[in-house]
């Protein structure tokens, strides 16, 4: 025995050979057209080893424009399969036809953020046999790292792709159809799942750098016509409301944060979705330009009014999971200050690094609050589902200072309640409710108090604002629930929070 | 008291569309649609039925669409609708 084969034997390994293959001499630009990962959808479904019972999953950075979920689920169903547990980031009006995969047995579970339209509706009168389980972004991102929620074959739209995987939001070819910005909530999938299909509206040349998923992660690419109808994420100009409500909640948040503590130079913030919490920015700006108060980063929910405030200096670098409009998605596309990160980076409780836990202050609206401060942002006061979980209970838990912006009554139904429908953010996380009404500070933060009242701002019970609401509109009749359970609310932490019931219509 | 086709109110946010229809039955029909039905339905339908007998209103059919209107607003627009309904000024 050689010195070579003594080695190799040692380490249980075999002697190289040298091959008799000849390289592959073509162009490689040549070469890379033929790349064994471009299949058709049928094809990529087909090699993807999916079975009946096996989970798929979508991202929905696309939100009300997404083309992908419709048409893979629509392609799955001619395809014969049956039984399938559909995991997306969230669901929207838009995914209205999945009724009629699950009435057929294309679809038997779900999993989601939230629903909206039709399809919420239905599923809320009983339409699936087994509950779906929602959950918060944070807690997605945690289930599909640690197991809870295994994917078998990712379905993720991109809007540029190489050849052999490497995917982004946007593209940067002059053929660009599409644009959705970040693709934070599709990245574990990506990860984690076993295979991982990308579909993209724009097939580039390799290499399609800088990439938000690698050709690591990728095995299959798919060229469909759309993956996404980018106007419909939301408008690219910024939209300031003019309603005169939330004009004065929005006024009256600045002045929380502006005298709550935390509003030092360096300070860190997120704004949810709504009216009244992007135009809290703008006053806030206002007050960071007249104070020669920075700040460090903004989270998000990436806004084209975030956008602005870092290119005018006033926030130094942008930390984005999703890009909630045009002019974000192009910033993250070209500025290398505004960052993309993955929903488990973005917000999962058992990652130490996640940008939530490094958070100041976060702005979020609510359908609902309680009087011990819990929030309800997913069932609505008629007991239908018509909302999202998103981030809510993952950055009012790990902000420094958490601030629900809501009116005291939309129309007759009441924001400020005895007891929310359905427990989406516990109150021990929330330290501040703005009402048209005045201001609501947890019993837990007396400090926080002490600061705002000193500052003359009009802080009231909770209890009143509640009895204030049930004074104007009268005593509601309870919803007409039935017994049967049809979605989980999971804490971001795995364990079980609430259950939502069936409504069941009177006669 | 004789009754014409009337309306009063609008589909806005907050508002209740009222609209009166001579009826040959007994008392007052209401055919309500509202979007907190499941919490205010009947007493919507109270509301509406206390105004109407409150201004010696019956034999109607009443087609009110809801949109989460207040009490007042309710009563608001029943009595608007009856006075164009009936053509006789309550406030007179």
């Amino acid at each position: 025995m050689s010195l070579i084969e003594a080695a190799a034997a040692g380490m249980g390994k075999k002697v190289y050979h040298e091959s008799n293959k000849t390289k592959d001499v073509t162009p490689r630009l040549n070469l890379q057209k033929e790349s064994g990962k471009v299949v058709t959808l049928e094809e990529a479904i087909k090699r993807s080893g999916l079975k009946d019972g096996m989970t798929i999953s979508f991202h929905h950075h696309f939100r009300g424009g997404d083309k992908v979920v419709n048409l893979v689920v629509g392609t799955l169903a001619k395809m014969g399969f049956k039984n399938l547990k559909l995991a997306a980031s969230s669901l929207q009006d838009v995914h209205e036809p999945l009724i009629d995969h699950i009435k057929n047995g294309v679809i038997t579970e779900i999993s989601t953020s939230g629903m909206r339209g039709e399809l919420a509706r239905e599923i809320s009168h009983g339409l699936m046999e087994k509950p779906v389980i929602f959950r918060s972004h944070g807690g997605r991102g945690s289930a599909i790292a640690n197991g809870d929620l295994h994917i078998d074959v990712a379905f993720l739209g991109a809007s540029s792709c190489d050849p052999l995987g490497n995917a982004c939001g946007y593209s940067r070819s002059n053929r660009a159809k599409s644009i959705c910005g970040s693709l934070g909530y599709a990245l574990p999938d990506a990860r984690y799942a076993d295979k991982v299909v990308i579909l993209t509206d724009n097939l580039v040349d390799y290499p399609n750098t800088p990439n938000a998923i690698s050709e690591h992660d990728v095995d299959y690419v798919v060229e469909v016509p759309m993956v996404g109808d980018s106007s419909k994420i939301a408008s690219g100009a910024i939209r300031d409301t003019k309603n005169p409500r939330d004009i004065l909640l929005a006024k009256q948040a600045a002045k929380v944060i502006v005298n709550s503590g935390y509003f030092k130079n360096g300070f860190s913030i997120q704004t949810g979705s709504g009216g009244a919490s992007l135009a809290a920015v703008k006053y806030l700006r206002q007050s960071m330009i007249d104070n020669d108060i920075k700040a460090s980063f903004a989270l998000g929910g990436i806004t084209a009014h975030m956008v602005k405030m870092h290119e005018e200096g006033l926030i130094d670098r942008l930390i984005d999971v999703q890009s909630f409009d045009k002019v974000a998605a192009e910033s993250l596309k070209n500025d290398a200050m505004h960052k993309e990160v993955s929903a488990c980076e973005y917000a999962a409780k058992d990652e130490p690094g996640a940008a939530t836990h490094y958070l100041d202050i976060v702005i979020l609206s609510a359908l609902e609050v309680d009087v011990n401060f819990n929030v309800n942002v997913l069932v609505g006061s008629d007991g239908i589902i018509r909302g999202a979980i998103g981030g809510h209970p993952d950055t009012a838990e790990d902000a420094a200072l958490s601030i629900i912006v809501c009116p005291l009554l939309r129309g007759r139904i009441p924001c400020v309640v005895d007891e929310v429908t359905t427990l989406i953010t516990p109150g021990s996380s929330v330290d501040v409710v703005v009402t048209e009404y005045g201001i609501a500070v947890n019993p837990r933060r007396p400090e926080l108090k002490e600061r705002l009242a000193k500052a003359g701002l009009k802080i009231v019970d909770i209890v009143d604002l509640k009895d204030r609401a049930l004074k104007v509109i009268g005593k509601p009749a309870p919803l007409p629930f039935g017994d049967k359970v049809v979605g989980i609310v999971m804490n971001r932490d795995g364990s079980v929070l609430d259950v939502i019931k069936n409504i069941v219509e009177p006669k | 008291m004789e009754v014409k086709n009337a309306s009063a109110g609008t589909l806005e946010s907050g508002d209740i569309l009222i609209q009166i229809f001579p009826s040959e039955a007994e008392g007052v029909q209401i055919d309500l649609n509202s979007t907190v039905a499941y919490q205010f339905g009947e007493q919507i339908k109270t509301v509406i039925t206390e105004t109407l007998s409150g201004l010696g209103i019956d034999h109607v059919a009443i087609k009110a669409t809801d949109k989460g209107a207040l009490d007042c607003t309710i009563r608001a627009r029943v009595t608007a609708a009856a006075v164009r309904a009936t053509g006789k000024d309550v406030w007179a």
